[in-house]
């Protein structure tokens, strides 16, 4: 009956995500009056997740799953579902959970709802609110199924610390045929760079900008803010900056804490993707902007005199409260 | 090579969104319905094997008869056939269990949809597809290519890209990158001409039952207004983002 969790890890650690499904599934499960069990791959340190309530971790060590393999873990996942005879299943929103959900709830013969940003409004029936219209709504979404997964969306319920039992087992299910239907070939991930989909302030540039040879100082900001860098599509387009940071309805959504937004108009199609984040700054010298009613804080000016003025009195702030 | 193109018929990116009957349904009043941004990036893709490679592409959507201008702008853009399965797309897992039937009965070597149709971001018709069809699958793809039955995909993950080796038949939730923007086509008068005489098979649904309903819908509380900052008192905005937003 337990609630299921799949904590995501990446070389060992889990993922602030896996924390945050923790303290979500935590709730739940109280809702539900059952107890939270936590699924991982080849990760480390299962403790850590009892902080956020988990009752007992499924560790998986396998070398067949180094690699992700939406199939195969998928069925880890359905397989330590079925062992907890769990009815509700809860995955984040990374790339690769969104990729291995629609197995999952194949598996599981589950109703999924993904982009959830709350708690169940009710559990019988079950109704959850979620993100629709790329962030324009929500919609509440009722799942008619015995067995529910819901994919929750970064950042939208946060980290609460709160003790479960910590119990800890291996666990082993045997990988599905038709997972080696998609192997690997290479990988081509940047290393040390903070990643969009994990950052907690991402620094932002458009066409304001002027051209590609301008984006060191959106870098630097960046780097003392320790945020991702990301850009407008048209960036993008142009070939400015790679397609990866295309940010936008048609880009990657973004779910940061803090969203910096320098030379960028704010255009409906832009705030979508970027409208879950938590408090956000726009830097545009047109103070008719559309970007400035979406905005938290704004700064009219020149990007090319603020950005170097943010960058050292945030050097001076960081040194202060170091 | 069999081709089949996933078309979600989806109010365009600058919609106003809005919502009737007591927040329960949404919307369509002045709306302009677009192809699914994603599922054009794919579209246009097949267009490419179609002329290189000799591939067949049929475009197919569930969805009622007011879909059907965006599959005939799918046909116009060069698509050689179009199936419409005449009903409410319910739930991602009711349009899946549709398209597997044709997916099935056609016997498509390919089968490229969008990563996430932009109404509902269900993000699962692609795989569940794949899974119910026991067919390959890449998700968030940014480039395919196709040779014999083997097929090298790009999938964007988290902070980077991983290349795939994988095998026909195959399912892609495709995205920008598999084309360029650029390279996105805008139907010309003959192909909008041509359009009209191609095939455009109504099908009747299967009783499959949707899994999850939108019951209702909320838009989000209005912002408050932003609060300006001088660019002369940078001071000011790196206070309140320590201690009023406390994000740094
Ligand atoms: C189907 C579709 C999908 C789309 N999807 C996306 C998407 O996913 N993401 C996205 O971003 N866009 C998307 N767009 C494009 C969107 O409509 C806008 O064109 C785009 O967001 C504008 O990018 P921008 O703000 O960088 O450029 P612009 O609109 O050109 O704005 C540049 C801004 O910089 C400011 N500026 C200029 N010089 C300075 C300076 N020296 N200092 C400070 N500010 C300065 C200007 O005042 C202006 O506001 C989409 C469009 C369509 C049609």
């Amino acid at each position: 009956m337990s609630v299921l969790i799949y904590t995501e890890s990446e070389n060992g650690k889990f993922k602030k995500t896996a924390f945050e499904l923790a303290s979500y599934g935590k709730e739940i499960a109280n809702m539900m009056g059952t107890t939270l069990t936590a699924v991982a791959v080849n990760a480390e340190n299962a403790e850590e997740l009892a902080n956020y309530g988990v009752d007992k971790t499924l560790m998986v060590t396998s070398d067949e799953l180094k690699n992700f393999n939406a199939k195969a873990y998928a069925h880890t996942i359905s397989s330590a579902a079925e062992q907890e005879g769990s009815k509700v299943v809860i995955i984040s929103s990374s790339a690769n959970a969104k990729y291995l959900a629609p197995e999952l709830a194949i598996n599981l013969k589950a109703g999924y709802a993904s982009n959830v940003v709350a708690l169940p409004e009710s559990t019988e029936p079950f109704k959850v609110k979620r993100t629709a219209f790329t962030n324009k709504a929500f919609n509440l979404t009722e799942i008619n199924t015995e067995v529910k997964l819901l994919g929750l969306s970064k950042n939208s319920f946060g980290l609460k610390e709160t003790s479960g039992a910590g119990a800890v087992a291996s666990f082993d299910a045997a990988i599905p045929d038709n997972a080696n239907g998609v192997e690997v070939a290479s990988v081509d991930k940047v290393t040390g760079a903070v990643t969009i989909a994990d950052a907690e302030v991402v620094v932002s540039g458009g066409r304001g900008l002027k051209g590609p040879e301008n984006w060191g100082m959106v870098e630097e900001l960046a780097e003392v803010l320790g945020a991702a860098t990301a850009c407008s599509k048209p960036v993008s387009d142009l070939g400015w900056r790679p397609h990866s940071e295309h940010v936008g309805q048609t880009g990657k959504p973004v779910a940061s804490n803090l969203y910096i937004a320098i030379g960028i108009s704010g255009a409906i199609q832009h705030l979508a993707g970027i409208n879950a984040s938590k408090t956000k700054v726009v830097i545009n010298n047109d103070p008719e902007a559309p970007f400035f009613k979406a905005a938290d804080y704004g700064v009219v000016g020149d990007a090319f005199e603020v950005v170097p003025q943010l960058i050292e009195k945030l050097k001076a702030f960081k040194s202060n409260n170091a | 090579m069999k081709i089949l193109v996933c078309i979600s018929h989806v109010p365009d990116t600058t919609s106003k969104i809005n919502f009737t009957e007591g927040d329960t349904k949404f919307d369509t009043n002045g709306v302009q319905f677009v192809i699914n941004p994603n599922d054009e990036f794919g579209l246009t893709r097949a267009m490419w094997f179609k002329e290189k490679q000799g591939a067949t592409v049929t475009v197919v959507n569930v969805g009622e008869a007011d879909t059907e201008p965006t599959l005939r702008k799918a046909l116009a853009i060069g698509a050689d056939e179009a199936i419409r399965i005449n009903a409410h797309p319910s739930d991602g897992f009711f349009v899946a269990q549709q398209l597997a039937k044709v997916a099935k009965e056609g016997n498509y070597d390919l089968i490229i949809a969008g990563r996430e149709s932009i109404d509902y971001n269900g993000g699962m018709v692609p795989g569940m597809l794949a899974s119910l069809i026991d067919a390959n699958f890449v998700n968030t793809c940014i480039s395919l290519e196709v040779e014999g039955t083997d097929a090298t995909a790009v999938r964007e993950i988290d902070g980077g890209k991983e290349t795939v080796k994988t095998s026909l038949p195959l399912v892609i939730g495709g995205q920008k990158g598999l084309v360029e923007e650029k390279d996105l086509r805008i139907p010309n008068m003959r192909g909008i001409m041509m359009a009209r005489k191609k095939a455009l098979t109504v099908l009747d649904p299967d009783d499959t039952q949707a899994r999850t309903q939108a019951v209702a819908f909320e838009k989000p509380a209005p912002k408050g207004d932003v609060k300006l900052v001088s660019p002369e008192n940078l001071d000011e905005l790196i206070d309140l983002l320590h201690n009023e937003a406390k994000v740094i």
